[in-house]
């Protein structure tokens, strides 16, 4: 799967001459990029590269200035964060915006919004229709918990989940659009190595059993360099690499610019 | 099937287009009409002008209070009209002693001194007691909480200063030196709105020097832009928190005066409601956070409420336009917010502070 | 010790100004002389000499346990006790001189040295901290000039009007009376009487504390009981009218006020009752939470059926006059039921919620009066016209949430109280006049005929509201637990996540405003058939705030809370009509009282479970 969207002839999304401007600051500088349908992609580079607000842009949170953005073929610049998300785009958020006083299952409930037909009207009367979607809603939402991990907890506040719990439920409310295209944005933020090795494995069964793309935010290059299969380097807005990680891992550009030489260094030692 | 919302087309936005549509064919056929018609006289169209400046700066004073809250805590004092209320409440009762002491006549102009320096202290021991008691332990919580914390402040210092004072109206004693009107060119323009302008510019120009140049102004632009790096500057920030509310309600209780004196009906503890929503319509108009533009926004907002009526909906064949004009003003309120809620002079603040 | 006692003392200082405070607030707002006029007990206490001796009583109390890790002896907390009382007595006591004629000079000397007293205050703090002295000085000045004509300014005022009363209204001869406990003669045992009560009540709030806990709860509960009998007398009179002879009646109530006798058999009656409960209540309960689930099962059908017999037969139970109150509290509860879709459910704070009450009162009067404005007198009753007021202010609501929707919660706040205002004037205007009447609003609105009746009493009125309600009920409730409910919940939480989630935010919140501006219309509906005639001034924002402050009161987004807050905040100021001068105070002290207390407020009733439902599916799988 890999080699093929590496030959470039399947992109799941792929954004072109992508241009966000902030009152003078330029967050992204004329982007061409690409994600390759079914990898693990990971977007790094220093703080205040640009990464999250490639992010909002993709999402549609920002309209973006100038160029296009393509989904499964398809411009989605100029919709809304909601069409974007039913076309089959899920996200997660750096600082975690879970719906505090919700319960764990209901937030995963929520998730699943683009695929719910039934109506308010439904609702009041009771409809069979109605009945049976929220049966079914809630089974498949206790199955994602399952999936995540969280299982015995859907009835507690996300406020009152622990923190690997929230981001684990972050995600599950994410997969529950049933998305082709998920975006991570610093999923190991915050956890110790174990959790970390954790939901790098879980994000593996993400693609190997969902066959979901993942793309990523992350800081931590072990993560990055374990898991990614095309890695896109930014910086002040600008691509500045792209390609394997063995290809980042040399590329001179990326090392002046981002890893410096002790870093990348012990990059390739923990590689070997 | 129905399509509620495509790439390319939004219900939403299309109310919004036609409300924009319909109020410009209204505006620009009612104005045409009267204009045409004639009806209404250039000295008339400078004295409604004249007095809706007198009373646009009324309403730029009050603004001021909100919008320099609004800078530091982004916080709407929905209970700021009351503060304003307060101080022209309480300083009636010194009105009428200056009045019986023949002061008022003999020195009219150090005594309306005195009455606006002591209604400024009396409103801003309220802002201060507001800031303090109820805001105060409210600190960064969600929006809404504070703004009902301060429409439960708002109903609970009107019928406070009820049972104080009285359900009546109470009316300031008249001032000799300030009736009569100036002549310039055959329109005549009152003594009094001219006193009013000219008292809440000197005010405005005090308030403008406080905050430009003061050390207490830079403490407070330095909080507005950034708490935490204020702090750790030194800034005492619950201080020009209160400081700010203090100046703000110093203010609020001058215009009461200033208002006071020429209100007809007098003053009561329901006066100050429909005034503090105008005036945060000013607040909105000028881009609330930025106090040039309160001024401009309170100016601004008084003319039309002034012209409006007679301009436009006159000129629509409505009767009783002048009665209408608080809906005017409340149409502005609600225009603003939907078109330009950043105002008119454009939102110092950043989405990303809020 | 020296700690200790410095604690103490300041638990005693803070809580006696406390209510040394509130005493003299609810004085100088007339709030004691107005309750005065009502006996709780015949010849024995008014419900504003109750109120005086409650905030002792009560700081008392309060002192007493806080001091309790301090293991303080018995001596000790009645001391506390006595202290609290005697400073809460001190500001009235000096407002009390203030007033007086031979110490008036008091006032002006007061007046006139506290600046000076303030200001040398603060410059010897400064000068302590090691302040420049030139800078002292000028601060010094500074402060003493800025009160300085602030209380020269009213020093002014009270030299030439003469007695306080000319300027605060309510400290006047009867306030003296009631605060002197009728001793406005001989000032000084007036003053020797308050202070004696209110150390008095203090002591007992204090020793209060001391009483075991079961005495302690039955005693309270006798107490409140009968105080609150008393004081709703003429309520309690309204309701045994209905069920007992007039001798009997004659027995327990003089006019409307508890006879002494009856007070202290019911204290005794509620207290036994209360102690009985305290000793055996706890076993009972118990009994219950071990019984088998079907034995449960049965108690709460009973309890049930016993609810719902009580509401079926309300009106027959409490009587007419009661029973219009009943109404009016039951459109309020319409009313915060609806309002609470858009504030609660969806977190759309909506300050113009009056806007639909007036739709649906105005359509159904131009529709079905038989006066001049009617438009087709006589062909729509009441039953055909509900559904077109809904229709209405359904149609209102979405025409005037349409442009709002985008907006932040605050702006989105006023948008809407805007919106109040400008129907509010335009119902008033001569332009609309010819339409809706204008001040005079629309007359002659006949009453609803039901299978050939006219209900004309408000005992048959109380069931189209109570319809009226059970259905808003049901809707929200199955909202709430649906689909639509979770959409308006993750906006209420965070309405960026929730759009990412693919909710399209606007169409849900429409739905929100014009839901609950549906139930606004038929309450404004009911409301014009009720009183018969509509007019402006029943339009105004208080409506909205009142069913605002119901909303929170009760506990935002909580269906009980709503019926609880609009029996309290609508009811009370009906019965107790010295009250009603004060509700907006109540409301407002309430408000900010509320949104301190419970900062993150917006907190749903209760958490639907899910997975428990579903729990024997579960479980093998978290097993695994």
């Amino acid at each position: 799967m890999a080699e093929t969207g590496r030959n470039g002839t399947s992109r799941i999304l792929e954004a072109k001459g992508m241009t966000k401007r902030f009152s003078g600051l330029v967050a992204v500088d004329n982007l061409d990029f690409y994600i390759p349908e079914g990898a693990i992609a990971s977007i790094i580079g220093p703080n205040g590269a640009g990464k999250t607000t490639f992010f909002n842009c993709i999402t549609g949170f920002y309209q973006i200035d100038d160029g296009e953005i393509l989904f499964d073929g398809a411009r989605i610049n100029g919709r809304s964060p909601d069409q974007i998300t039913r076309s089959g785009i899920s996200r997660t958020f750096q600082n975690i915006r879970l719906f505090n006083n919700m319960s764990a299952i209901e937030n995963v409930m929520v998730g699943q919004e683009p695929h719910l037909k039934s109506t308010w009207i439904g609702a009041i009367l009771g409809l069979p229709f109605t009945r049976e979607e929220d049966v079914m809603s809630e089974d498949r939402a206790s199955e994602l918990l399952r999936f995540v991990g969280l299982a015995g907890k859907g009835d507690m506040l996300s406020k009152n989940l622990s923190y690997g719990d929230q981001r684990r439920l972050e995600i599950a409310r994410a997969l529950a659009n049933k998305p082709k295209l998920v975006l991570l944005d610093e999923p190991t933020a915050g956890m110790n190595p174990r959790e970390t090795i954790e939901t790098t494995d879980f994000i593996r069964r993400l693609r190997d059993e969902l066959g979901i793309t993942v793309v990523l935010i992350e800081h931590d290059m072990r993560v990055v360099m374990e898991i990614s299969e095309h890695i896109t380097v930014l910086d002040y807005g600008r691509k500045i690499a792209e390609g394997l990680p063995s290809e980042i891992q040399t590329n001179p550009d990326v090392i002046e610019a981002y890893l410096g030489r002790g870093a990348a260094a012990s990059a390739t030692a923990s590689e070997t | 099937m129905f399509k509620w919302k495509t790439d390319e087309f939004s219900w939403v936005d299309f109310t919004i287009d036609v409300l924009r549509v319909l109020i410009v064919l209204a505006v620009v056929v009612g104005a045409w009409n009267t204009l045409s018609s004639g009806r209404i006289s250039l000295a008339q169209w400078v004295n409604l002008f004249a007095a809706g400046l007198s009373q646009g700066s009324i309403y730029a004073l009050i603004a001021l209070g909100y919008t320099l809250v609004y800078g530091i805590l982004l916080m709407i004092n929905f209970a700021h009209g009351e503060v304003f209320m307060a101080g022209a409440f309480t300083t009636v009762f010194f009105a009428e002693a200056l009045n019986r002491t023949g002061f008022l006549n003999e020195q009219p102009l150090l005594a309306i001194l005195l009455m606006i320096v002591f209604a400024g202290l009396v409103s801003m021991t309220v802002a201060i007691l507001l800031e303090r008691i109820a805001y105060r332990p409210l600190r960064g919580s969600p929006r809404l909480v504070p703004l009902i914390t301060a429409i439960g402040a708002s109903f609970f210092l009107q019928y406070t200063f009820r049972g104080l004072y009285g359900s009546g109206f109470k009316a300031y004693p008249g001032v000799k030196a300030l009736q009569g009107a100036f002549s310039i060119g055959g329109i005549n323009i009152p003594v009094a709105q001219v006193f009013v302008f000219c008292s809440a510019l000197i005010l405005m120009l005090c308030l403008y020097w406080l905050v430009e140049r003061s050390r207490i102004g830079k403490a407070m632009r330095a909080v507005s832009e950034n708490k935490e790096v204020a702090r750790l500057m030194g800034i005492d920030i619950d201080w020009v928190i209160m400081f700010t509310f203090g100046v703000g309600g110093f203010l609020a209780g001058s215009a009461g005066v200033i208002n006071g004196l020429f209100r007809p009906q007098g003053v009561n503890f329901y006066m100050g409601f429909i005034p503090g929503i105008k005036a945060f319509t000013a607040a909105v108009l000028g881009g609330i956070g930025n106090i040039p533009g309160a001024m401009l926004g309170g100016l601004f907002l008084g003319v039309i409420e002034a012209i409006g009526p007679n301009l436009v909906l006159a000129g629509l064949g409505i009767p009783g336009a002048n009665q209408l004009k608080d809906v005017i003003a409340f149409t502005m309120l609600v225009l603003v917010l939907i078109f330009r809620p950043q105002g008119i002079l454009g939102e110092r603040l950043s989405e990303q502070k809020a | 010790m020296d700690i200790l006692r410095s604690e103490r003392s300041r638990i005693v200082v803070s809580l006696g100004l406390l209510s040394g405070a509130f005493i003299l607030f609810a004085g100088a707002v007339g709030m004691i002389e107005a309750f005065h006029e009502r006996e709780v007990v015949d010849k024995f206490i008014s419900l504003g000499q109750l109120l005086m001796l409650l905030a002792p009583f009560a700081v008392g109390f309060v002192a007493a346990s806080r001091m309790a890790h301090t293991d303080a002896s018995a001596l000790t907390l009645l001391v506390c006790g006595a202290g609290v009382g005697i400073l809460t007595a001190i500001p009235t006591v000096i407002l009390l001189l203030f007033n007086s004629e031979e110490f008036r000079f008091l006032l002006d000397l007061t007046l006139k040295l506290l600046p000076l007293a303030v200001a040398s205050y603060f410059a010897w703090q400064r000068y302590r901290a090691g302040a420049d002295p030139r800078l002292v000085a000028g601060a010094w000045l500074a402060i003493a000039v800025l009160i300085g004509i602030v209380t020269y300014s009213f020093a002014l005022v009270f030299e030439i009007k003469g007695e306080l009363r000319t300027v605060l209204v309510n400290i006047n001869r009867d306030w003296v009376d009631v605060v002197t406990f009728d001793h406005r003669k001989e000032l000084m045992t007036g003053i020797l009487t308050l202070c004696l009560a209110t150390v008095a009540s203090g002591c007992v709030g204090a020793i209060f504390h001391l009483i075991p806990d079961a005495p302690r709860r039955a005693l309270l509960y006798g107490l409140g009981v009968t105080f609150l009998v008393g004081a709703f007398g003429e309520t309690v009179r309204l309701i045994l009218q209905e069920h007992l002879d007039r001798d009997t009646l004659k027995e327990i109530f003089r006019r409307d006020t508890l006879r002494q006798n009856a007070a202290l058999a019911l204290f005794v009656v509620s207290t036994v009752t209360g102690f009985l409960w305290a000793m055996f209540g706890q076993n009972l309960r118990h009994g219950i939470s071990t019984m088998e689930y079907s034995q449960r099962r049965v108690l709460n059908g009973i309890g049930m059926l016993l609810f719902v017999a009580i509401l079926l037969s309300l009106p027959w139970l409490i009587g007419r006059t009661l029973s219009d109150v009943a109404v009016t509290i039951g459109i309020f509860v319409l009313m915060g039921l609806g309002l609470n879709i858009a504030i609660g459910l969806a977190g759309l704070l909506d300050l113009g919620y009056v806007t639909n009450y007036a739709v649906g009162a105005y359509i159904l009067a131009v529709l079905t009066s038989i006066g001049p404005l009617g438009l087709l007198k006589g062909t729509f009753n009441f039953w055909t016209v509900i559904p077109v007021a809904l229709l209405a202010a359904m149609t209102a609501g979405f025409i005037f949430a349409m442009p709002v929707l985008r907006m932040r919660g605050d702006y989105l706040a006023i948008a809407t109280l805007g919106f109040g205002e400008i129907i509010g004037k335009l119902a008033i205007s001569d332009w609309l006049k010819p339409l809706i009447g204008g001040a005079q609003g629309v007359q002659a609105i006949p009453k609803p005929v039901f299978l050939g009746a006219e209900l004309k009493n408000p005992e048959q009125l109380y069931y189209i509201v109570l319809v009226a309600c059970l259905v808003t009920l049901f809707v929200s409730i199955r909202l709430n637990n649906s689909r639509t409910g979770r959409q308006w919940m993750a906006i209420r939480e965070d309405e960026d996540v929730a759009t990412a989630m693919g909710i399209d935010t606007a169409r849900a919140k429409l739905l929100a405003f014009t839901l609950s501006a549906a139930t606004g219309g038929v309450a404004g509906a009911i409301f014009a058939a009720k009183v018969g005639t509509v007019f402006p001034n029943s339009f105004t924002v208080f409506i909205s705030i009142n069913v605002l402050s119901l909303i929170i009161v009760g506990g935002i987004a909580s269906n009980p809370g709503i019926v609880v807050g609009a029996i309290v905040l609508i009811g009370m100021p009906e019965l107790l009509r010295e009250f009603s001068d004060f509700r907006f105070m109540m409301y407002g002290a309430l408000l900010i009282l509320m949104m301190i207390k419970r900062p993150q407020g917006f907190i749903p009733s209760k958490i639907v479970t899910h997975e428990v439902r579903q729990g024997v599916k579960l479980k093998p799988a978290a097993a695994e």
